[in-house]
């Protein structure tokens, strides 16, 4: 295949890597000045990103020698990271001017991030797979330690730096297990290896490679940076882990198991079904002691990965499905918390970030206290409100294959979370009023957390037809 | 002959300047001793064919990593009589860890007598008569362009990174500023006096 043919497959990361070197050269000349303007052209390259995936790089195939794959799978995982990490640049540079962190690298380095979760989500080659998981990884540790005068950030970005580096250690070494004992790094190679028997080797290379990636997915056991780093982290940076790079390493594990470790499912199966259960339950029990949102929020999202671990489980074209549908309620449930958190600001505008300080918050600000409150039932999966339809699917799919009694189990642990989610119901329509947060400033910023609200609120399900036929599609593409 | 003469002068060289590097009393020896061992041991890898791993070798640890060990160790002020006041403490520790070197040592020797590991399946195993810098060579801009590019962005955002996390504008500091000196006309600077005897100079 020509070489232009194979660049117009991987369009959307050439604009977002072309884009962000034009960016990085204003950013160069212009100076922090010109950091708003700066954030708003990464926004436009993303949506032209986007754009982009209804041309051939939506669905196109294979490129540069099976090293890419553009289909629908990757194109719903892309189109996903694409608007998590725009809202992500649309809310930072309010943030960091509050606290004069103003800083033009910061849309740079999530172009540059967004360039490496693309790559991460279409690779069918470990090599793809480790350069794009570095790639988004490397400006992560960056981001997290961005407001570098904050002990706690460069503390988070300490934590995370070390950890993910050794969780890339475990992970190049199941890829070279991998690659010494099928001969070969193409998915589809690795794929016909697994088919004519499980070796030792393969073996040991699987469990290094799937424990690497649960690393960056923050599954247990591999979770115990999420909290340090997600407290740490500058809240717009926190935001942005827990969702686009959540989504990118979701879905490239799901690619990884299913096409590559098709031939071996007994085996990875058991361990996404240990990590699986593991998030959900201690996601759900540490998080009942936390009294910062923030470290709430990150116990949260592993609990909820578990969640999506429970649909990879299943194994099938529904579970597939149903881990993108997830992954999209995910997304938007927990963009809208993390903007309802950077709401919560005292007089002085500096941001405060404990439980406590939401205590009667209907009473102040009672928008944004509905739209917490959506937001935290969501979470807990309560119907009617949206977050409920996912784990649906999640544990529909997993009957669908005989699995009930691990359904059984899975819906358990879905109320051990919502005791905490409801904990911070009561807190915020039933105590009495803390000080008042300070009056919202952007009503961009409210329009967001509107929008993700009625995405998750009851209304959510006239979208069902679309994300489940979305869903099915991106499924449908990896069987 | 020839080669096995190498390979003995390569092998005791490496073992030798090991040694010292850990016996060598004065820091900057030590780095040097290491600086050898590395060279000796790119000679071992031209010995079996592998040119492009020597390379690396010299390059990479003789050229960058030995280099900025020698800046550490010039440049930081480590008091080295300290680091090695511990030694007595810390020695059952070395001989444990000594012990799991050697243990290992004698694994791979039986593993190696029991037969190779089943690998027949290596994917395209580059013909024994090309040499292994041209065959990177004809793959990695080739086949892998892809890969060889995002690995260039991630060093680009590396260079971000670094620049983000250290760089800060000081306050209070006069750089040269090049317009300004080249735009300055002589008649700004130089002034023609008819000094007379017995006066001070006013400026």
């Amino acid at each position: 295949m020509p070489v232009t043919q194979s660049l117009a497959l991987t369009l959307p990361e050439l604009i977002l890597s072309l884009g962000s070197l034009v960016l990085l050269m204003v950013a160069a000349f212009a100076g922090d000045k010109a950091t708003k303007a700066i954030s708003w052209g990464a926004v436009a390259l993303f949506a032209a990103a986007a754009l982009a995936l209804l041309g051939p790089a939506g669905h196109g195939g294979s490129a540069f020698d099976g090293l890419y794959q553009a289909d629908s799978f990757s194109s719903f995982a892309k189109l996903l990271i694409y608007i998590a990490a725009a809202i992500t640049l649309i809310v930072a540079p309010n943030f960091f001017e509050r606290n004069g962190n103003v800083r033009a690298e910061y849309p740079i380095l999530i172009l540059l991030s967004g360039v490496g979760m693309g790559m991460m989500v279409s690779a069918t080659d470990l090599l793809t797979l480790y350069v794009g998981l570095e790639l988004q990884s490397l400006a992560a540790y960056v981001l997290a330690s961005f407001m570098r005068r904050d002990t706690r950030s460069a503390e988070a970005g300490l934590k995370y730096f070390v950890l993910g580096a050794l969780a890339s250690g475990i992970l190049l070494y199941g890829i070279s297990l991998l690659y010494g004992f099928t001969g070969t790094t193409a998915f589809e190679g690795v794929a016909a290896a697994f088919g004519d028997g499980l070796g030792m080797g393969e073996m040991f290379g699987l469990v290094f490679v799937l424990a690497g990636l649960a690393f960056k997915i923050s599954a247990v056991p591999f979770h115990m940076w999420t909290p340090d780093v997600y407290e740490g982290a500058p809240t717009p940076v926190t935001a942005f882990f827990a969702t686009a790079p959540k989504v990118a390493a979701m879905a490239l594990l799901t690619r990884v198991t299913i096409e590559a470790m098709g031939g071996a499912t007994d085996a990875w199966r058991q361990i996404v079904i240990f990590a699986a259960l593991a998030s959900t339950i201690l996601g759900g029990v540490a998080a009942i002691g936390q009294t910062n949102i923030k470290r709430l929020l990150a116990y949260s999202s592993i609990n909820n990965v578990g969640f999506v671990l429970f649909g990879l489980a299943a194994g099938t074209q529904d579970g597939v499905a149903a881990v993108m549908t997830y992954l999209a309620v995910y997304v938007a449930m927990t963009v809208g918390s993390f903007l309802c958190v950077l709401q919560m600001r005292d007089e002085s505008g500096q941001p405060v970030e404990t439980i406590a300080s939401l205590s009667g918050l209907s009473r102040t600000r009672p928008a944004l206290a509905a739209a917490f409150a959506i937001f935290m039932f969501s979470l807990a999966g309560i119907p009617p409100l949206f977050g409920f339809w996912p784990k649906f699917l999640v544990f529909d799919a997993l009957v669908g294959v005989g699995m009930w009694p691990l359904a059984m189990i899975g819906i358990a642990t879905s109320v051990i979370g919502a005791f905490y989610y409801l904990k911070i119901v009561k807190t915020i329509y039933f105590d009495d009023p803390a000080p008042a947060f300070a009056p919202a400033e952007s009503k961009l910023e409210g329009g967001l957390i509107a929008l993700s609200a009625l995405f998750v609120s009851p209304l959510g399900y006239l979208a069902i037809p679309a994300l489940g036929a979305a869903s099915m599609a991106a499924a449908r593409a990896l069987f | 002959m020839i080669q096995t003469i190498a390979f003995y002068l390569f092998a005791i060289m490496v073992i030798a300047s090991g040694v010292l590097t850990v016996t060598a009393r004065n820091p900057v020896h030590s780095v040097l001793w290491l600086i050898l061992a590395f060279f000796n041991a790119a000679g071992l890898m031209v010995l079996v064919g592998a040119e492009f791993i020597a390379m690396l070798l010299v390059i990479v640890y003789v050229g960058a990593v030995a280099v900025l060990f020698l800046f550490v160790v010039m440049m930081l002020n480590i008091d080295f009589a300290e680091l090695r006041a511990g030694v007595a403490r810390y020695a059952p520790l070395g001989v444990l860890l000594g012990l799991v070197l050697l243990a290992e040592i004698v694994f791979a020797t039986a593993a190696w007598n029991a037969g190779a590991i089943d690998m027949a399946r290596a994917a395209a195993p580059i013909p024994a008569e090309v040499p292994n810098i041209e065959a990177l060579g004809t793959v990695i801009y080739t086949r892998y362009l892809y890969i060889f590019e995002a690995a260039g962005l991630v060093l680009l955002v590396a260079m971000i990174g670094a620049i983000v996390l250290t760089h800060r504008a000081r306050g209070g500091t006069r750089p040269q500023n090049v317009a300004d000196q080249v735009k300055r006309r002589p008649e700004d600077a130089v002034r023609n006096v008819n000094q007379p005897i017995g006066q001070g100079v006013e400026l």
